[in-house]
């Protein structure tokens, strides 16, 4: 998208045939809007440059985008519904807390598609800028897609007005750029962890229903309930670094352990006012089989000590 | 699962919601402020679907305060609530409908103390105690009971004691604390959270 305006893609043949609905941006085709009911097309002229049809939520009787633009426009008098191939979910776990040293972020790495396991090392930890990182969950591609349109704005934010946008601004950018789409099948729920120069650190959770919350401790996804269960007990203020990236790597190796459609690895980062630092990927594999020596250990231990009493 | 309430009395306002942000079956925040300042006196309580309740909310705020800078004077709790009706009432039949049950309380120098109660289908009525919620099925027998036009500031503390008593005996979900403010004609004062002690 950024790089389509750099090389200023925009105004080549080849790119009013690949994005017919750009030229709609044009005052003169909005009476041709209003009358098929694409109101909305008016009012993004202000994004101007970026291919329509990401911010246009399909409308259920909608016409589908003829690849030939036709003049005058004539519709074809079928809607478009595409059939999912498998259900969505949002198979994940995602924590996020901040504690004296900054906050951390840590989550799976399964991508899972119904029952299949489609990708066993997927990032769901994305930055944004050096101060700011953002976990995502929900459906990938959506994730995807909306992290690069938040990173995009972020940047042009910071170029056009010569100063970062806080953290609380952006999850507000976020959130309306993510209300037309409320009520369609966009699925992003995103916890952005980051460090505000004025504030400090700062957790707050988006999501396409359009909830905004500011908190200190969140976790999303199908494996949320299980990692909270580890992190409501042991979370404290006072952690030291390392005490806190042990503990995330608890959480989500718990949810792991439960959770059908979180699984395979985890990825840490820790945010502090230098930035976002992020640590090598662990197998939860590992994890597994270290906690098994773990409780056979201490199972022996007990059995010694009790034989111990017995015989003294 | 979420619970608003509002009693007013012969000079001031009192409103209280509750704390939890829930998604699903997790409460996402303990500590989760459902009222919304639109000016120096009045209140506006929104509970609802995720999203909707603070985009909306927000956009009366925000409207509420242009009026303000507009004209120079600001908008009396009445015309606030007419205002958030009409708004909700042309989105209403929308592709695009707010699903939020609000309660709009104020103070008028003229016309003294309001509470407006209002639904997610756009009506509005002017009540002296008004509650949303499942928590307003067990609390508003509790409230026709008790209620007297001539409450004192503390007899009406005590009858919102009361109804979250009953709401912690009876009410399935458990609704840990609840903020409390009270309007009158100096500002809205924000009073101690009523807690179950139950953390």
């Amino acid at each position: 998208m950024a790089l389509e305006d750099i090389c200023g893609f925009k105004d080549t043949p080849v790119h009013r045939k690949w994005f017919p609905a750009s030229h709609f941006e044009d005052t003169d085709r909005s009476f041709h809007m209003t009358d098929f009911g694409l109101r909305r097309l008016k009012k993004s002229g202000r994004n101007s440059g970026i291919p329509l049809q990401f911010f246009i939520p399909t409308l259920p009787n909608s016409v589908p985008f003829n690849p030939r633009p036709s003049l005058p426009f004539s519709p074809s008098n079928h809607s478009v519904t595409v059939s999912r191939p498998f259900p969505l979910s949002h198979g994940t776990t995602t924590l996020g807390f901040i504690f004296q040293g900054g906050v951390i972020a840590a989550a799976d790495s399964r991508a899972s598609a119904g029952g299949l396991v489609a990708c066993p090392a997927v990032h769901k930890i994305t930055p944004i800028h050096s101060h700011l990182v953002v976990t995502s969950s929900g459906s990938g591609a959506d994730c995807m897609l909306w992290e690069r349109i938040l990173a995009r704005e972020i940047r042009l934010y910071q170029l056009r007005h010569r100063r970062c946008l806080s953290i609380c601004g952006t999850a507000k950018l976020l959130s309306f750029m993510l209300h037309p789409f409320k009520g369609t099948d966009v699925c992003v729920a995103l916890t952005l962890c980051g460090w505000d120069k004025e504030v400090g650190p700062k957790l707050i959770y988006v999501c396409s229903d359009g909830a905004r919350l500011n908190g200190d401790i969140f976790s999303v996804g199908s494996g949320s309930p299980y990692a909270y269960g580890v992190l409501d007990r042991e979370l404290r203020w006072s952690l030291s670094k390392e005490e806190a990236i042990s503990l995330a790597r608890e959480a989500v190796f718990r949810a792991t352990h439960r959770d059908a459609y979180s699984g395979n690895k985890v990825d840490i980062f820790h945010i502090t006012a230098q930035g976002w630092s992020q640590r090598k990927r662990e197998d939860l594999k590992e994890e597994y089989y270290r906690d098994m020596e773990r409780r056979a250990k201490i199972v022996e231990e007990r059995k010694r000590v009790t034989i111990l009493d017995a015989l003294g | 699962m979420e619970y608003l309430i509002g009693i007013q009395g012969p000079d001031f306002v009192l409103v209280a919601a509750d704390n939890v942000a829930a998604s699903s079956i997790i409460q996402m925040k303990h500590d989760y402020d459902k009222m919304f300042k639109l000016s120096e006196k009045i209140l506006l309580l929104c509970v609802g679907e995720a999203g909707d309740t603070a985009q909306f909310a927000e956009y009366i705020q925000k409207n509420v305060q242009l009026y303000k800078m507009r004209n120079g004077y600001e908008l009396s709790p009445s015309a606030a609530a007419n205002f958030t009706r009409k708004n909700l009432a042309d989105y209403l039949r929308s592709r695009t409908p707010y699903h939020v049950n609000l309660l709009l309380a104020g103070y008028d120098e003229t016309d003294g103390p309001g509470l407006y109660y209002m639904d997610y289908l756009s009506s509005l009525a002017k009540a002296p105690f008004a509650a949303h919620g499942y928590g307003a099925y067990l609390t508003l027998s509790i409230l026709d009971r008790h209620y007297r036009p001539d409450l004192t500031r503390d007899e009406a503390v005590d009858l919102l004691k009361k109804c979250v008593e009953e709401l912690n005996k009876r009410f399935i979900m458990n609704l840990p604390s609840f903020t409390v403010r009270l309007i009158d004609k100096e500002g809205i004062h924000d009073l101690e959270k009523i807690t179950s002690g139950a953390k």
